[in-house]
C-alpha cells in the first residue's frame, strides 16, 4: 500500500483529517530543508509537500514567489530536491512526501528520468500546477509506471465535467483550491468550500484536501470539518521569510504554528 | 517526417491548440474554465458576420487601415540588390501593429459581458493599444509592466495613464515582459468572473496563439494584395521581427502556402548569440513549457527561464509563439538573429534615407532585410513588416548618443 493511502486510512480510523504542510525546497538555504521536514512531522504534520523552485511560478502569490527566488539564489534544482527527499527517507519511512511545482523543470529532466529518480528517493506524489489531464498522457504513464501518485488540483471554476475528468486521472488525493486566486491570497468562504467538497466526493473515493487561504488554527479547524486534508503553505513560508537571517529559529517557529493547527483540528 | 508538400500550413492548430508538438494548454486548473469560455466565444464570433463587420469597420475608420505598402526606393538603391517594400504598420493609430489585435479582443470582451480588461506589456505598445481600446469602449483597464521596462519606456507609461489605464509595476523576477505576463495571469486567476485578459502576442494558452494570429493576419492579407497590385507578382522574401511573434505571424500566415515566398523571422541577438545576452529562443534556445504553451524557450539546464537581453523592450522575451516553433521545425520559415548594434544602424539608416523613424523592434527586421536584399538581384522583392514607429524609442537612442531628452 502506498504511504499516502496508508496515511489517510490510519487518520480516517482515528477520525482525523491530515495536516499537509508546504515549504519550498532550499528556502532559505538547501542545508536546512531536511531538518525542517523532520521538525514539521514531529509537530504534527502528516504529509509533507515540498515545492520545486522555479523561475516563473505563475500560480503563486508574492510569499511563495520570494521563496522560489531565495531557493534559486542557491541554485536549487529538481535533482537537489529529490536528493533532499532521499536524505529525509533515511530517518523517516512513514511520512508521505509530495513534490509540488511547475512542468518545465520536470520536462527538462524528462518524465521517465524524473519518475525513476523520484520513486527511488521515496517521493510518493507529484502536483504539477500547470499540466491539465488533457496534456498529461505521457506524464501520467511515467508517474504511474513508478508508483507515484499524480495529485491534481480542482478549482472553484471546475464544473462537474472537469471534476469527473480530473478525479479519473488523479491518484493519492485531490487538492481543492479554495479560492480563485494565487497561493496566499484571500480567505475562503467555508460554506462554499463545503458544498464544492461535497460535489467532489460524489466523483471520487480519493481523499479530498483543501488548500489556499488557510492562515491559522481557526481556519485549519474549519476546513478539517469538511475535508480529509488541510493544506497550509504561505503561512509557513512567511515565517521562513521573516527568519531567513536566523535559520536556527525557523524549525521551532514552524513547529509552533503546526502544533497549534494540529491541536485545533484534533478538537473536532 | 512528411515532405513540405504534405503539410497543410494553414490548417493549424488542431482543436486543442497544438501546432505539431507545440502550443497546447498548460495552465492552472482555475483558468481552464475561463479558457473554455473564451474558446467557445471565439468559435462563435469568428464566423459571426456582425462581429466581423464591426472589426473590419474599426480597423478601417479607427486604425486607418489598410496600411500602405511603400516601396523604399532610396533604401533599395543604396543597398543594391532586391527592391525593398515596407508594410507600414507604423502608421496605424497608436503606432504599431498591436492595435489590430486589441480591437479584436476588446470587441470579443464586450460581447462576453466582461467589464474589466487586463494586459501585459513590454515596450508599452500593446499596453497603449489596450488602454486605447479600453478607453473607447468604456472598460476598466489594468496594464502590467516590468519595472525595468517602465524605466526605459516612460513615454508609453504616461500615455497609458492618460488613457485612463492603471499601470502596475512588476518587481518580481527579471522585471520585464515575462514577469508582466506572470503577473497578468495571477490577476486573471483572481478576477476571472469580470475580467478579460488581452494577451498581446501569439503566445499563451490555446486559443490565444490562434486568435491573436487571426486578428493580425489582416497585415499579410493586405500586403499580399498590395504587392500584387504594385508589382504584378508575389514577393521573393518576407521579413519580420520576432519577439512573441505577432507581427511576424500576421504577415507570414497568408503566404504560408505560397512556396515561392521565402520567410524570415528575425530575433534579437542582443550583444551576440555567443555572448548569451540575447532574446533568441528559436535560434539559440530549446523546447519547454512556459506561459501556457509548449514552445522554444531560453532556459538553463534545470528548466528555469533565463534572463534575456535586447535593446528593444518588445523583443525582450524568453519564449516565442508556438506556431513559429512549428514553422521552424517544419522548415517553412527561417529564423535568424540580429544584434543590438545592427538594429541601431538600420534604425538610423531608414531614418536618414527614407524619413521614416522605425521602432527598434522593426529595425531588427530592417537590418536583416537589407543584408538579404544585397545578396539578391534587382528583379527580386523583399517585403518587410515595419511593425511600429520609433517615437517610443527616442529616449533609448538619445541616451546611447549621450543625450538626455
Amino acid at each position: 500500500m502506498s504511504r499516502i493511502k496508508q496515511c489517510f486510512e490510519q487518520l480516517d480510523a482515528a477520525h482525523k483529517s491530515a495536516l499537509v504542510t508546504f515549504i519550498t525546497a532550499g528556502d532559505p538555504n538547501p542545508e536546512i530543508t531536511v531538518s525542517l521536514m523532520r521538525a514539521m512531522v514531529e509537530a504534527g504534520a502528516n504529509i509533507l509537500e515540498l515545492g520545486i523552485p522555479f523561475s516563473d511560478p505563475m500560480a503563486d502569490g508574492p510569499v511563495i514567489q520570494k521563496a522560489n527566488e531565495r531557493a534559486l539564489a542557491h541554485n536549487v534544482a529538481l535533482r537537489d530536491v529529490i536528493g533532499m527527499v532521499r536524505q529525509f527517507r533515511q530517518s523517516d519511512q512513514q511520512t508521505p512526501v509530495v513534490l509540488m511545482g511547475y512542468l518545465n523543470p520536470i520536462e527538462t529532466l524528462g518524465y521517465d528520468s524524473f519518475a525513476e529518480l523520484a520513486a527511488e528517493a521515496g517521493v510518493d506524489g507529484v502536483i504539477t500546477v500547470d499540466i491539465p489531464p488533457e496534456e498529461a498522457e505521457d506524464y501520467l504513464r511515467a508517474l504511474r509506471g513508478r508508483g507515484i501518485d499524480p495529485v491534481f488540483l480542482l478549482a472553484p471554476t471546475s464544473d462537474s465535467e472537469r471534476i469527473a475528468r480530473i478525479c479519473e486521472a488523479a491518484g493519492g488525493f485531490v487538492y481543492y483550491v479554495s479560492v480563485k486566486g494565487t497561493t496566499g491570497s484571500a480567505t475562503f468562504a467555508i460554506g462554499e468550500v463545503a458544498s464544492k467538497v461535497f460535489e467532489i466526493r460524489k466523483a471520487t473515493r480519493l481523499p479530498v484536501g483543501v488548500g489556499f487561504g488557510i492562515k491559522d488554527a481557526e481556519s485549519a479547524q474549519a476546513v478539517a470539518q469538511v475535508a480529509d486534508a488541510v493544506i497550509v503553505g504561505s503561512v509557513l513560508v512567511k515565517q521562513i521569510e521573516a527568519l531567513a537571517d536566523e535559520p536556527e529559529s525557523i524549525a521551532p517557529a514552524l513547529a509552533l504554528t503546526i502544533s497549534q493547527m494540529r491541536e485545533a483540528m484534533d478538537l473536532i | 517526417m512528411p515532405t513540405d508538400k504534405q503539410i497543410d500550413y494553414c490548417s493549424q492548430p488542431d482543436e486543442r491548440g497544438h501546432f505539431g508538438p507545440y502550443g497546447g494548454l498548460f495552465v492552472a486548473e482555475t483558468l481552464m474554465g475561463p479558457l473554455q469560455e473564451l474558446r467557445e466565444a471565439y468559435e462563435r464570433y469568428r464566423s459571426d458576420e456582425a462581429f466581423l463587420k464591426e472589426f473590419r469597420e474599426d480597423l478601417r475608420d479607427y486604425v486607418g487601415r489598410p496600411s500602405p505598402l511603400y516601396h523604399a526606393a532610396r533604401l533599395s538603391r543604396r543597398q543594391g540588390g532586391a527592391r525593398i517594400f515596407l508594410k507600414r504598420e507604423d502608421l496605424n493609430h497608436t503606432g504599431a501593429h498591436k492595435v489590430n489585435n486589441t480591437i479584436g479582443q476588446a470587441l470579443l470582451a464586450k460581447r462576453m459581458g466582461k467589464t474589466r480588461i487586463i494586459a501585459e506589456t513590454g515596450a508599452g505598445q500593446h499596453g497603449v493599444a489596450t488602454a486605447t481600446v479600453a478607453a473607447r469602449l468604456g472598460l476598466k483597464c489594468v496594464v502590467y509592466m516590468g519595472a525595468v521596462d517602465i524605466a526605459r519606456q516612460e513615454a508609453n507609461v504616461y500615455r497609458m495613464r492618460m488613457l485612463g489605464a492603471e499601470v502596475v509595476a512588476v518587481e518580481s523576477g527579471s522585471k520585464t515582459l515575462k514577469d508582466a505576463l506572470n503577473e497578468a495571469m495571477r490577476d486573471w486567476v483572481t478576477n476571472v468572473d469580470d475580467t478579460f485578459y488581452i494577451i498581446g502576442t501569439v503566445a499563451g494558452p490555446h486559443p490565444y496563439p490562434e486568435m491573436v494570429r487571426d486578428f493580425q493576419t489582416v497585415i499579410g492579407r493586405e500586403a499580399r494584395e498590395q504587392i500584387v497590385q504594385q508589382t504584378g507578382r508575389l514577393p521573393d522574401a518576407l521579413v519580420a521581427c520576432v519577439g512573441g511573434g505577432s507581427n511576424a505571424i500576421g504577415l507570414f500566415h497568408p503566404f504560408l502556402d505560397d512556396e515561392s515566398v521565402a520567410i524570415y523571422g528575425v530575433e534579437a541577438a542582443g550583444e551576440g548569440l555567443e555572448s548569451g545576452r540575447h532574446a533568441a529562443p528559436l535560434c539559440a534556445g530549446s523546447p519547454g513549457v512556459l506561459h501556457g504553451n509548449r514552445t522554444y524557450l531560453m532556459q538553463d539546464a534545470n528548466g528555469n527561464i533565463i534572463e534575456t537581453h535586447s535593446i528593444s523592450a518588445g523583443l525582450d522575451y524568453p519564449g516565442v509563439g508556438p506556431e513559429h516553433a512549428w514553422l521552424k521545425d517544419s522548415g517553412r520559415a527561417n529564423y535568424v538573429a540580429v544584434s543590438d548594434q545592427e538594429a541601431l544602424d538600420a534604425f538610423h539608416e531608414l531614418t536618414r534615407c527614407e524619413g521614416i523613424i522605425p521602432a527598434l523592434e522593426s529595425s531588427h527586421a530592417l537590418a536583416y532585410a537589407t543584408q538579404l536584399a544585397s545578396r539578391m538581384d534587382s528583379e527580386q522583392i523583399v517585403l518587410v513588416n515595419l511593425s511600429g514607429r520609433g517615437d517610443k524609442d527616442m529616449h533609448t537612442v538619445a541616451a546611447l548618443d549621450g543625450i538626455k531628452i
